[in-house]
């Protein structure tokens, strides 16, 4: 298949610059729209970034933009920019599936929080991106939906959960992308596919709208295929939600201004912290080596960088692993045939209990069964205080670890993942394997701070991101050294599909 | 099974009771606890709900203030101590009326601990002592439809209506309550009218058990004099005061019946029922639900500000003990009098009455009379007879202004109580006035004696008591409307006689 490569050729182009030209006329949001759908159809039966594509709710929202346009109004930053979904937030009256079986068919009668901010902001929501099932796993091929290929390299993973939003912006189906962070959800795939992905600090993202996994750790935030346009897209999703009890009454920190300022390339008077713990034996070679030389880059931009021991991090994957499946076997509790989604075994002759046991049976996928399992052991009477209960002892001491290094650094750094996209059905016999593949972002999420993923090299012509993680709302200073990365490094382009 | 049931006063005489109580109140806030849904009563099924009530996918819950407020008020009500922090919890268990199959609860960080409250049994004060008081979410209802009996079994269908899902839910829990001996049911009944009438004073609930506003759980074990206690059971469904103390008695015969022969209580729910006054069992405690608690990642911790605290408790009413206090000595009443008020529901239908500009001796001679007589007859609880203090003192007004005797002041309070109208208009309607008129009184008199001459010959020769007669008979021509008194001066004043 030919591509167009030309000027004219919107699906190429950064969010910022499709707005500025919708914003003065020189096209309309309809004509971007239809560029994305185009694309989607062409290229989507290969990579299988989308589950459901929304052409006739865009092209109302394009044209809607449009209208407002024409009658003089003035449009915000992101205006008539397309914008691709995780399939874990819901959208009234779009299928909402969360890549699993047991809400298909599902048509939420509300909007989450973001995606009314996203419709208020004039961006056009072209469809819902695929995800490993209820968000739990490295590679989207927990979907029960099928898996989303990686269009670095089709036989290989595109990350997970959020492969569908990270693959969507590297097939160019999609400028920007939301996703979901509860272990690395965004990072991983970001990293993977030579995406930027960040999750912002827990609370400065409403999770209302989004289907619950683990109710501590879940933030959903932007994916884009530059630092900006990620940071323009964090800021029209951020801040504070009534709706949401754990949101942050706070504004979002200036991020577009922390993306702008990062872009020139100075870094002078910025301290980075190497996590010492996460540049050892574990990352593959090739990774190490993208981020050796990127940290070159960002001390010849002016910053101190050093080494700092988090050494309590070396349990996060544990503790990770019990306090998410723990919240996870009661979030999906309510799966049950009852209100909404699947309902098996209805004949009128079973009880009600044999028809709940009997959908969440055919309705959850093994990875889904395995944590609700985890989780309902992890709770029990006697077994709590043992693993639920020590597990959080453990995130207290690795939020200590980040605020001892915060007060010697303003941002720490290591690689996103320890390997590249990994080929399909490489892990997928192994929990263990695929697990270690959110080694270096669980820490984050444990903690609650922001951390986002920057491309930063290849390795053997496979993306390598970089990971930044600053305090709890400073994701500013993410987006600054992230952007100078950027400027350094660049963005990279994957093979013609 | 029939077992034949030892007498009562065997049984207290043998075994000592303990006993504890388990009182749900749904708070009468404007919305529900986690959402902007209305809390009122009744509704076409499934009309008051959203998308975080039903427990949707993506939905969250943002706690209520008010019912915050109110919590602590009954707290602090119930002489509690006050959390400075604590959480809600996830109290997990499957069940189709509960949408997300999980209760948002609190478990070992309830908001209010260590109170208590004092009740009067029998002229004694009994301390009651309240272990905690906790917030939590009501569930939906279930309707099985298709059978005969409207329970599951049998029924072709169940219906959920989740209206009622998310209404906040006081739960008050007492420490054991030991010491009561024969005493034990009506402590019980008498906790529970105290914890109403707390709560209600408070204004943050209508506390109707009828209507499942205040719903009671009790807990009732026997043990030999000296003994461990015993094995307790918990009967559920107890709907109304009576029902309390129906409900102690009738399990503690029970308990005694099966200890007698050396049986083992089983620890287990049980259900009580109105019409036979006795408890089936109800699912086994032995195998319940491990309920796998913890803190709801939802919600952030409740850390009340003790400045608000303070606030709150120094705005408390007057609780209810202090202000009968007050109103004993106001209204002169011995201790004795005032018990019969308390024990007739009585004392706010007085008091309203006395504010209404009755004296408080007349106001407690209706209610505790008349009225009394006809909620007992009907089996109604006092308050809901259908006169209002309103009218009562309306009524006493008619009387103090000559115009109705005592006997119509009786039969027009019936029409009240009937629904006919008020006092003023049931006069009028039936045509009930005494006669005041002397003019026209004086001319049946004179009637009455040109019709009787030989009663009047009596009466003139001394023989006085014949006026009764007479009396009778100018009754009967006024259609009673005549004071007695009055009449018989009159009468003897005609016939020159001296009364």
């Amino acid at each position: 298949m030919s591509e167009m490569t030309g000027m004219s050729d919107f699906t190429r182009m950064t969010a910022t610059e499709i707005a500025s030209l919708v914003a003065g006329g020189e096209t309309s949001a309809v004509e971007v729209t239809q560029a994305h759908l185009d694309r989607i159809a062409a290229v989507d039966d290969r990579v299988h970034a989308f589950l459901h594509v929304d052409t006739e709710g865009a092209l109302a929202a394009a044209r809607a933009v449009d209208e407002r346009r024409a009658a003089g109004e003035v449009l915000g930053p992101l205006a008539g920019v397309p914008v691709a979904v995780k399939d874990v937030l819901a959208t009234r009256g779009v299928p909402t599936t969360v890549g699993s079986k047991i809400l298909e068919g599902w048509r939420p009668p509300y909007d989450a929080t973001i995606v009314q901010r996203l419709r208020e902001a004039g961006t056009v929501m072209l469809g819902k991106t695929n995800m490993d099932e209820f968000a739990m796993g490295s590679s989207t091929e927990y979907s029960a939906y099928g898996p989303t290929h990686n269009p670095w390299d089709l036989s290989r993973i595109p990350g997970g959960s959020g492969g569908g939003s990270a693959a969507a912006l590297a097939a160019y189906e999609a400028p920007l992308a939301i996703g979901s962070d509860t272990g690395g959800s965004i990072r991983q795939p970001g990293a993977v596919t030579g995406t930027v992905g960040a999750k912002p600090t827990y609370g400065g993202t409403s999770r209302y709208g989004l289907v619950a996994f683990s109710s501590s750790l879940d933030t959903p935030g932007p994916c884009a295929r530059n630092v900006l346009d990620a940071a323009l897209l964090h800021q029209v999703i951020g801040g504070h939600d009534p709706m949401d009890s754990t949101s942050i009454p706070q504004p979002v920190p200036d991020v577009v201004a922390a993306a702008r300022l990062g872009a020139t390339g100075d870094l002078t008077g910025v301290r980075l912290g190497i996590v010492s713990e996460f540049v050892g034996e574990g990352a593959e070679p090739g990774v190490m080596a993208a981020f050796r030389e990127s940290v070159d880059a960002l001390t010849k931009m002016g910053a101190d960088v050093v080494e700092v021991s988090c050494p309590t991090f070396a349990y996060a994957l544990p503790a990770y692993y019990l306090i998410a499946p723990s919240e996870c076997s009661s979030n999906l509790a309510r799966f049950d045939g009852v209100r909404f989604g699947l309902r098996v075994g209805d004949d009128g002759n079973r009880s009600l209990e044999e028809v709940m046991s009997l959908t969440r049976e055919a309705g959850f996928g093994p990875e889904v069964k395995r944590r609700i399992m985890i989780g309902t052991y992890a709770l029990s009477s006697g077994y709590y205080d043992a693993y639920y209960g020590q597990a959080q002892k453990v995130r207290t001491l690795i939020t200590r670890d980040f605020n001892a290094a915060f007060e010697r650094v303003d941002a720490l750094i290591s690689p996103t993942t320890p390997s590249v996209a990994f080929p399909m059905g490489a892990r997928t016999a192994d929990p263990y394997q695929m697990y270690l593949a959110d080694l270096y972002t669980i820490p984050t999420n444990l903690y609650g701070g922001p951390g986002i993923s920057v491309p930063c090299g290849l390795s053997e012509g496979l993306p390598v991101g970089l990971q930044v993680m600053a305090p709890t709302m400073a994701d500013d200073r993410m987006y600054r050294v992230a952007a100078a990365l950027e400027s350094a490094v660049g963005t990279f382009t994957p093979p013609a599909l | 099974m029939t077992t034949t049931l030892p007498a009562y006063d065997e049984v207290v005489a043998r075994f000592e009771p303990v006993i504890g109580l388990e009182t749900h109140v749904e708070l009468g806030t404007n919305t529900k606890m986690f959402c902007g849904c209305p809390t009122d009563f009744g509704g076409e099924p499934n009309t008051r709900v959203c998308p975080v009530c039903l427990g949707l996918p993506g939905s969250l819950p943002v706690a209520n203030k008010a019912a915050i407020e109110a919590i602590i008020r009954i707290g602090l009500a119930l002489n509690c101590s006050i959390a400075e922090w604590c959480r809600f919890a996830r109290k997990n268990y499957f069940y189709p009326d509960m949408p997300k199959n999980f209760q948002i609860s609190q478990y070992d960080e309830p908001i209010c601990v260590d109170g208590y409250l004092d009740v009067e049994v029998g002229g004694e004060t009994v301390r009651i002592e309240i272990e905690r008081v906790h917030l939590e979410e009501d569930t939906g209802k279930t309707l099985h439809v298709g059978g005969a009996t409207g329970r599951i079994h049998g029924a072709t269908e169940s219906l959920v209506d989740y209206n009622r899902a998310g209404i906040p839910l006081v739960e008050i829990v007492t420490k054991p309550i030991t010491g009561t001996g024969a005493l034990a049911p009506e402590v019980a009944k008498a906790y529970v009218a105290e914890l109403r009438d707390v709560i209600r004073t408070l204004g943050v609930s209508d506390v109707r058990m009828e209507e499942g506003s205040l719903r009671c759980d009790v807990n009732t074990s026997l043990n030999l004099p000296g003994a461990e206690w015993g094995t307790r059971t918990e009967t559920k469904n107890v709907n109304s005061l009576r029902s309390v103390e129906r409900a102690v008695r009738s399990e503690m015969l029970r308990q005694a019946s099966v200890l007698d022969v050396g049986g083992r209580i089983t620890q287990e729910t049980r259900h009580f029922h109105e019409d036979t006054g006795d408890t089936t069992p109800g699912r086994s405690k032995e195998t319940a639900t491990d309920y796998r608690y913890f803190p709801e990642p939802d919600l952030v911790p409740i850390a009340p500000d003790p400045a608000w605290v303070a606030e709150l408790k120094a705005a408390l009413p007057e609780l209810p003990r202090v202000h009968r206090r007050r109103l004993q000595e106001q209204w002169g009443l011995s201790d004795l009098d005032m018990q019969s008020v308390l024990n007739a529901g009585a004392v706010e239908l007085i008091e309203a009455t006395v504010a209404a500009g009755t004296t408080p001796a007349a106001a407690r001679k209706w209610w505790l009379g008349e009225l009394s007589r006809r909620a007992n007859e009907s089996g109604v609880e006092l308050a809901e007879i259908g006169a209002t203090p309103a009218q009562v003192a309306e009524l006493q007004g008619l009387v103090d202004a000559g115009k109705l005797n005592d006997k119509m002041a009786r039969t027009v309070l019936e029409g009240v109580v009937d629904g006919e109208g008020s006092p003023t208009e049931i006069m009028t309607s039936r045509g009930l006035e005494v006669v005041s008129d002397t003019g026209a009184l004086t001319a049946a008199v004179d009637e009455a004696i040109a019709a009787n001459p030989a009663i009047a010959d009596k009466i003139r020769s001394g023989k006085v008591a014949a006026v009764g007669a007479l009396v009778g008979a100018v009754m009967k021509t006024t259609r009673g409307q005549a004071d007695a008194k009055t009449l018989r001066e009159l009468i003897l004043q005609r016939l020159g006689v001296q009364g």
